[in-house]
């Protein structure tokens, strides 16, 4: 049965080969990946959410961005705009972006972590099956590239007013979007559910 | 007389939506909820109910889209001055001080991709409910284009959190977050869920039955 697998956008069974490196398998009849060779998923994913960890918790706890205007300095961390947010009547989307910015990658890391962990030691964590299912069911909430992009945006859009100053914190939310990104692409979700099964 | 396509479908079997792993179909449990024997999420065969969601979804996000684009998305107070400030008056502003490329940023994220996702999700399921075989392929690519790119609308819902937090300077300067932000959120986040709850193995139902 482990040889077959559905093409999930077209429902096409095909058999499972083995790839060459960095080899990707797509669908024979609507072109969709079915899977990818992905070298050292395990070991790759889990040093990149250790970094990922440390850099998160820098992010989150360093000045963000500060703001230069006729004297007067006014700095902020990544979750003022939040907290603003909240504070002018828009609960809701400060509760969005607190979960795709902060909560989401964090959940991610974490539980990338719980996940692969001992699995590398070759240990089945408890409730690893409903955790990596969460985990996964993450990615599309995560958002930190997009957010990126809204600091180049808001960065631009002030640059005639004010003089924006970086702080620490932003560095490493550039690196830990480089490194959050790096741990999605090296995860192999077949290769994860495959080890653990053999545990069972 | 054309062959049948060897779909899980066909064969009697299930992929897992979570996990991947192909289940057969235990015709004595038929009635009870399946759960994968891997992973144990609930296994169906296509998402449930995905035409009657989607539908739901799009056109929800098609009536939010308008408050979207007409209300404010910020209100810049400064000096007790107040300007409030529109999705599409923003990309003016920097059309007009000739900051291109962040005017294009804007408004492919912001316009052009809400409304192309609510475009082409619209197409696939008219042409899914009307048993389209024109061209699968390039429908399924739709499709996966449209998954893919949503997430980038958010951007102008995070310069508006940059914004409201970086210029809070009290009578100097002030930018509040407005209710088209709010409506935007919504927008993106339901259509978020359109394209999640769209199957694109329906695209294939549709030419297997023309086949047959």
């Amino acid at each position: 049965m482990e040889a077959l697998i559905a093409c999930h956008e077209c429902d096409l069974i095909h058999r499972v080969k083995p790839l060459p490196k960095k080899g990707v398998a797509n669908c024979s009849r609507c072109g969709s990946v079915l899977y990818r060779h992905k070298p050292n998923s395990l070991e790759r994913t889990l040093a990149l959410s250790l970094a990922g960890l440390v850099l998160f918790v820098l992010a989150n706890s360093f000045p963000f961005l500060a703001l230069k205007m006729e004297a007067q300095v006014h700095q902020t961390n990544l979750i003022t705009g939040i907290k603003v947010l909240y504070t002018q009547g828009m609960q809701a989307l400060a509760i969005l972006v607190l979960l795709t910015t902060i909560l989401a990658p964090l959940a991610q890391l974490l539980g990338m972590l719980y996940v692969l962990l001992p699995l590398r030691h070759h240990r089945a964590p408890p409730k690893f099956a409903p955790i990596f299912r969460f985990v996964l069911s993450l990615q599309p909430w995560s958002m930190m590239e997009v957010f990126m992009l809204g600091i180049l945006v808001s960065v631009v859009k002030l640059a005639k007013m004010a003089q924006i100053v970086p702080g620490i914190a932003i560095f490493s939310f550039f690196g830990l979007i480089v490194v959050l990104t790096a741990a999605t692409v090296s995860l192999d979700p077949h290769e994860i559910w495959h080890r653990w099964e053999k545990l069972r | 007389m054309k062959s049948i396509p060897f779909t899980a479908r066909n064969a009697s079997q299930i992929s897992c939506h979570s996990c991947h792993l192909l289940c057969r179909i235990n015709f004595s449990k038929i009635g009870r909820s399946l759960v994968c024997p891997r992973c144990g999420s609930t296994l169906h065969q296509r998402k449930p109910n995905s035409l009657k969601r989607t539908w739901a979804l799009v056109l929800a996000a098609i009536v939010l889209y308008i408050p979207a684009n007409l209300l404010p998305v910020t209100i810049v107070i400064s000096l007790g001055k107040a300007q409030a400030d529109t999705i599409m008056s923003g990309v003016i502003y920097f059309i007009s001080t000739g900051m291109w490329p962040i005017a294009l940023i804007i408004f492919v994220a912001s316009i052009l991709v809400p409304m192309l996702k609510l475009v082409i999700l619209t197409f696939l399921l008219i042409t899914v409910q009307r048993k389209s075989a024109w061209r699968p392929k390039d429908r399924t690519r739709l499709y996966r284009i449209t998954e893919a790119v949503g997430r980038w609308s958010m951007v102008d819902i995070y310069v508006v959190t940059i914004l409201v937090a970086l210029v809070n300077l009290g009578n100097l300067a002030t930018i509040k977050a407005g209710p088209g932000a709010g409506f935007f959120a919504a927008v993106v986040v339901i259509t978020i869920f359109a394209a999640m709850s769209f199957d694109p193995r329906l695209i294939w139902d549709a030419k297997e039955t023309l086949d047959e």
